[in-house]
């Protein structure tokens, strides 16, 4: 992808929300961000679709949740019917008090580590992946903007950003 | 400044007639000889007595019905029924004679157990609310300031609902009816369990611990709001200070003796049962319904425009901590449902044998009412800034947390005669009018916004 992105570093996290609604509003296109920590509001700010992961998550406590009792009827009722404490095992519903705890966790359990799968996926982040971001300081304590050129002359950009509170301001020329 | 809409008073004096009415009619019309009781019982033929009539050989264990799902001990009940009937066993030997005389007793104690679930319904809300106000001054909540008048408003019933609940307790302490089986000399005389438990459930102790919760939530409440208003007019922050500590004094206070009325007004209604975890159960069914009508009436004062000041994104708190406590409501019923359900310990299991040989709709009918609606309804985040999917939600919610309440207290005092009839409709449109009547008038009477609140700024601009 040949195309040219300005990297404008900024110091605080109030300056960079600021400045990103002064780029959006200027009608110039952000690629991306990189921040230390989440930055609340930084979403809204950029106008970025809501999250889809809620979603995801409900089918996950769905999928949990029909693993689970699928896996206790087989288990207890069908395959193997166990005395525990007297109660009765002829049938799932007549035991399903004693299941519900782990109808419970298993919901919780696909829940948690298919989110985690899926936010992984999502961002593209596997084992011994390289780092993407552009500047070590983004890990510490400075945020970077990334704003696309595209047919914007690069000199007036650049003052429109240094306005904005910008601290260090560089031309990067992907080939 | 809201005004009580003239509609508003009208409607809810209406409910507190229509209620009055109804409840005479309940008492009236409660058979007082055994000959009504068995007109009552012929007019209402009863098919299953048939049904459970043993087959020659067959043991009452086999006779547990295996389809309903639930194979407990047999009937645990009926030893209730010969407990209290011992004293009648000597004067009546027709077993017949002895069945109409406890029907007799359960529909005579039928529209006083009406009135207590609805007044004590309406009386945990009022008290449910002081705890969420309390909670909010205790964290320094930066959200809800802008809600506080509507707090305050609705905890003005807590004093006529405490103070009704006080007078019912001192009526039954005077025999004026047998809900509280304990407080009988008879029965008591000839229950060991009972009486070794006498040093603590006796009528003039009973009454004098009723007195202090009472007189003691009535006081912090007294001083919270008064508070609350004059920290309009402070320069500092003085009387928020004050309510600070008062709340967290309170909240000590509260759980305590929360706890204890629930053991006192409710669980000792089976004298014989005990749940250690009760006073929590009891909390929770409490906690949610409050915060339910906080938002209930939040949104009924926004829709007249009295409350410009709340945003949606209050709306959405509010409807997460609907969610969120529903779910806890249910946590608490069922760890104390399954531990119950699983040790089988005969004198634990006949509190929820009665519940569910009995009452097993309204039992189970009231977790769909109080899990399932409120989890499916507000799970989406958006539908919870939906005022009247909210609303929706809500009077779900006090529905099944009102029958929440009835199966906690009914079976232990009308038993299997339990119907929702006349005297409890009655009840609920009665002690639902005062309420509404009360929280309106005292919301009528002071500025809607806390002003003085040194978080108001914080919560007018509160997004979430």
């Amino acid at each position: 992808m040949a195309s040219k992105v300005i990297h404008a570093l900024y110091t605080d996290d109030d300056l960079l929300l600021q400045a990103v609604r002064q780029v959006r509003e200027a009608r110039y296109r952000i690629g991306e961000i990189y921040t230390p920590f989440p930055v609340h509001g930084l979403d809204k700010a950029m106008g970025l679709a809501p999250t889809r992961l809620a979603i995801t998550s409900f089918i996950y406590v769905i999928i949990g949740l029909v693993v689970a009792v699928a896996m206790m009827n087989f288990i207890m009722i069908e395959d193997w019917p166990m005395d525990i404490g007297g109660k009765p095992s002829f049938t799932f519903i007549q035991n399903s008090p004693a299941f519900v705890p782990i109808m419970f966790e298993l919901t919780v359990f696909f829940a948690a580590h298919l989110m985690v799968f899926t936010f992984f996926m999502r961002s593209k982040l596997w084992p011994f992946k390289k780092a993407e971001n552009p500047d070590v300081r983004t890990t510490d304590d400075h945020f970077l903007m990334e704003v696309v050129i595209g047919n914007h002359d690069a000199e007036e950009l650049t003052e429109f950003l240094f306005n904005t509170g910008a601290s260090e301001i560089k031309l990067i020329d992907n080939k | 400044m809201y005004t009580l809409s003239s509609k508003l008073k009208i409607f809810s004096i209406v409910l507190m007639v229509v209620g009055l009415l109804g409840l005479v009619y309940g008492f009236i019309a409660a058979p007082s000889t055994i000959e009504e009781v068995r007109e009552f019982v012929a007019s209402h033929d009863e098919p299953h007595e048939a049904m459970e009539m043993p087959l020659p050989g067959q043991t009452e264990d086999e006779l547990e019905d295996d389809a309903e799902g639930f194979d407990f001990v047999p009937s645990e009940h009926q030893v209730i029924t010969e407990r209290m009937d011992e004293e009648s066993h000597t004067m009546a030997e027709d077993a017949e004679l002895v069945h109409l005389e406890h029907v007799l007793h359960q529909l005579q104690n039928k529209p006083w157990a009406a009135v207590y679930v609805a007044a004590f319904f309406f009386f945990m809300i009022a008290l449910g609310t002081l705890a969420f106000y309390a909670v909010q001054y205790a964290a320094q909540a930066g959200w809800s300031p802008v809600l506080f008048r509507v707090m305050e408003g609705i905890t003005a019933y807590l004093l006529p609902g405490s103070i009704i609940i006080f007078i019912f307790l001192a009526l039954s302490g005077l025999h004026l009816n047998h809900l509280f089986v304990w407080m009988d000399p008879e029965v008591v005389e000839h229950d060991e369990i009972i009486r070794n438990k006498s040093g603590y459930l006796n009528v003039p102790f009973f009454l004098i611990r009723a007195a202090i919760y009472i007189a003691g939530w009535n006081i912090f409440r007294y001083f919270m709001r008064r508070n609350s208003l004059k920290q309009d007019e402070a320069t500092d922050i003085r009387w928020y200070k004050k309510n600070f500590k008062l709340s967290a004094g309170f909240l000590v206070f509260f759980i305590v003796t929360e706890s204890m009325m629930s053991w006192d007004w409710i669980m000792s209604l089976d004298p014989h049962w005990f749940s250690t975890l009760f006073g929590w159960y009891v909390f929770s069914s409490m906690f949610v319904t409050a915060v339910t009508v906080i938002a209930m009436v939040t949104i009924y004062l926004k829709s007249r425009d009295y409350l410009p000041f709340v945003n949606n994104s209050h709306i959405h708190d509010l409807a997460k901590f609907m969610f969120g406590l529903s779910i806890f409501w249910a946590y608490l019923w069922f760890s104390q449902f399954m531990l119950i359900w699983y040790a089988n310990i005969p004198e634990e299991v006949t509190y929820y044998v009665a519940r569910i040989e009995d009452y097993q709709l309204v039992f189970f009918g009231m977790v769909v009412l109080n899990l399932i609606f409120p989890l499916l309804l507000l799970m989406n985040s958006d539908f919870k800034r939906v005022n009247y999917f909210v609303v929706m939600t809500g009077i779900i919610i006090l529905l099944g947390h009102y029958l929440d309440i009835y199966v906690m207290i009914m079976p232990a005092t009308v038993g299997e005669s339990w119907f929702i009839g006349i005297p409890e409709l009655s009840a609920l449109a009665f002690f639902g009018g005062l309420f509404i009547f009360v929280v309106f008038n005292s919301l009528s009477k002071v500025p809607l916004l806390a002003k003085g609140n040194p978080f108001i700024k914080e919560s007018e601009h509160y997004h979430y």
